[in-house]
């Protein structure tokens, strides 16, 4: 055949231009019409969950007067969790008991009332609204939920530690070692946690999840109050609205999310 | 051939050595599926059985991505079933048995998951 080269590119470049061109049009609509109407599997939140803007908790330090409150408040938390009772420095805690220089550092009054020294206040995470944690963190294992609440995703925990040192408040405890043998009784319903991973409060999302409030909320007959600090008539908004409070190191531009009434 | 005493032994000791696995495994038994202890009361997995087995570990991941990080804790099956996300409550308080069944397969397949390192066994198994 005679000019059988010219005959050959002219060919290839029709059909890539066809090619090309075919990808242009719009794609064919049958495909649209066999999707099902509704396509499974799906996930979604559960019917009973409680949701908020932002998940917020007002303390009422003044009925936190007794060793008793203290222990039901901290035990209904880490017996639930599965959190080890290690007595060392490689001590892990959700949420713990501590005097008023500890609590308020920020506080730099001469002559701070007594009873406001002498009394002891309940700390746990304070789901910043601006966490040094999440900031800090490599793989992204703790972020901030739309809800407010700063999660744990322990599947991404790599133990570098960062996060406790990001966090101002001491409130993230590293696993030094398998926590198992310091768990008395495993709750079977709840994961432990593993060697080298960091963990701590997590408002209890889980239980939020099924429309139940935070242990410690329930296990501190009405002191601690859990609510929704966006909505200006929540029970959490009057709590502060009628009363003094105080943040931990609010200095710090952290945005605690938990108060303190004094 | 050119250094023929060299290479032929070298070309045979290379073949001996790269069929070695087929030689190795020669009248091994054949691979047989175990038999793995279903439970007793329920009749039905949350997807069908086969694609269970096929997909379970992919579901589990995405299950736990869901749970943590959406905060959706519900799942609706392709057979339009809810579920509610868990390993722990949900999957093992049907196999209570682990040991008989999810242990038993992935010892044969030779997978090992870390998940047990955090998340509770059932006490079927003791
Ligand atoms: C309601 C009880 C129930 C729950 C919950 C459940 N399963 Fe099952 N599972 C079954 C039953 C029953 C079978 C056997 C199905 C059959 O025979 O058709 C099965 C089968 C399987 C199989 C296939 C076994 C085989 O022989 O190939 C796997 C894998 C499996 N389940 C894993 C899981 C995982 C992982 C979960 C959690 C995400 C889970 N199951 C949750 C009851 C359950
Ligand atoms: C029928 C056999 C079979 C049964 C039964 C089974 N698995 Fe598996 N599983 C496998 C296989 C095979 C793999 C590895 C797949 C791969 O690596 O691609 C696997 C992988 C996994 C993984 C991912 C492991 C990893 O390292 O990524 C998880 C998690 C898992 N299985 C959980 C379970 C749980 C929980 C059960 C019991 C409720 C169970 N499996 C029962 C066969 C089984
Ligand atoms: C470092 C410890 C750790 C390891 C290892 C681990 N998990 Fe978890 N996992 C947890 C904790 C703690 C939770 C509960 C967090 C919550 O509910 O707030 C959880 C939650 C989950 C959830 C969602 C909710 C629930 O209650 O089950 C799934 C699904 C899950 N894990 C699957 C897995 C699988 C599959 C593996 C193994 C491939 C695994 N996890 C390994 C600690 C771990």
């Amino acid at each position: 055949m005679k000019n059988s080269r010219r005959r050959f590119l002219k060919i290839a470049g029709l059909s890539f231009l066809g090619l090309a061109g075919s990808r242009m049009l719009p794609s064919s609509s049958a495909e649209a019409a066999t999707a099902p109407a509704e396509e499974r599997p799906v996930y979604r939140n559960g019917e009973r969950a409680f949701n908020a803007r932002h998940w917020g908790m007002v303390i009422n330090t003044r009925a936190f007067d007794n060793a008793e409150i203290f222990a039901a408040v901290i035990s209904a938390c880490h017996k639930y969790h599965n959190v080890p009772d290690i007595a060392s420095k490689q001590e892990v805690k959700w949420i713990w008991k501590a005097g008023y220089h500890e609590t308020f550092t920020d506080q730099l009054d001469n002559y701070p009332a007594k009873s406001v020294v002498e009394r002891h206040y309940p700390l746990l995470c304070n789901h910043c609204v601006n966490p040094a944690c999440v900031r800090v963190c490599p793989t992204q294992a703790t972020f901030r939920r739309s809800d407010g609440i700063v999660a744990m995703d322990y599947h991404r925990c790599i133990g570098c530690r960062y996060c406790m040192a990001g966090c101002p408040f001491g409130a993230r405890s590293f696993n030094f070692r398998d926590p198992r043998p310091f768990v008395a009784d495993v709750n079977s319903a709840f994961p432990t946690r593993m060697r080298g991973v960091v963990e701590k409060c997590t408002f209890c999302s889980e239980l939020l999840a099924v429309g139940e409030m935070p242990l410690c909320v329930k296990a501190s007959n009405g002191t601690i109050a859990f609510g929704d600090l966006s909505d200006p008539n929540s029970k959490v908004r009057k709590l502060l609205a009628e009363n003094f409070t105080l943040r931990r190191k609010p200095t710090l531009g952290t945005e605690p999310s938990v108060y303190y009434i004094i | 051939m050119y250094n023929a005493k060299y290479i032929a032994p070298g070309i045979l000791i290379f073949l001996a050595l790269f069929t070695l696995p087929f030689w190795y495994n020669f009248g091994a038994p054949k691979y047989e599926r175990p038999a793995l202890a279903l439970p007793v009361t329920k009749t039905d997995c949350i997807e069908p059985r086969d694609v269970m087995a096929a997909t379970h570990m992919q579901l589990l991941d995405t299950w736990r991505d869901m749970a943590l990080r959406q905060g959706k804790r519900v799942y609706v099956s392709s057979g339009d079933k809810e579920w509610t996300i868990s390993l722990q409550n949900t999957c093992m308080t049907c196999h209570v048995n682990k040991a008989e069944f999810c242990d038993k397969c992935h010892n044969s397949n030779s997978v090992s998951p870390y998940c047990w390192d955090c998340h509770v066994e059932p006490r079927g198994n003791k």
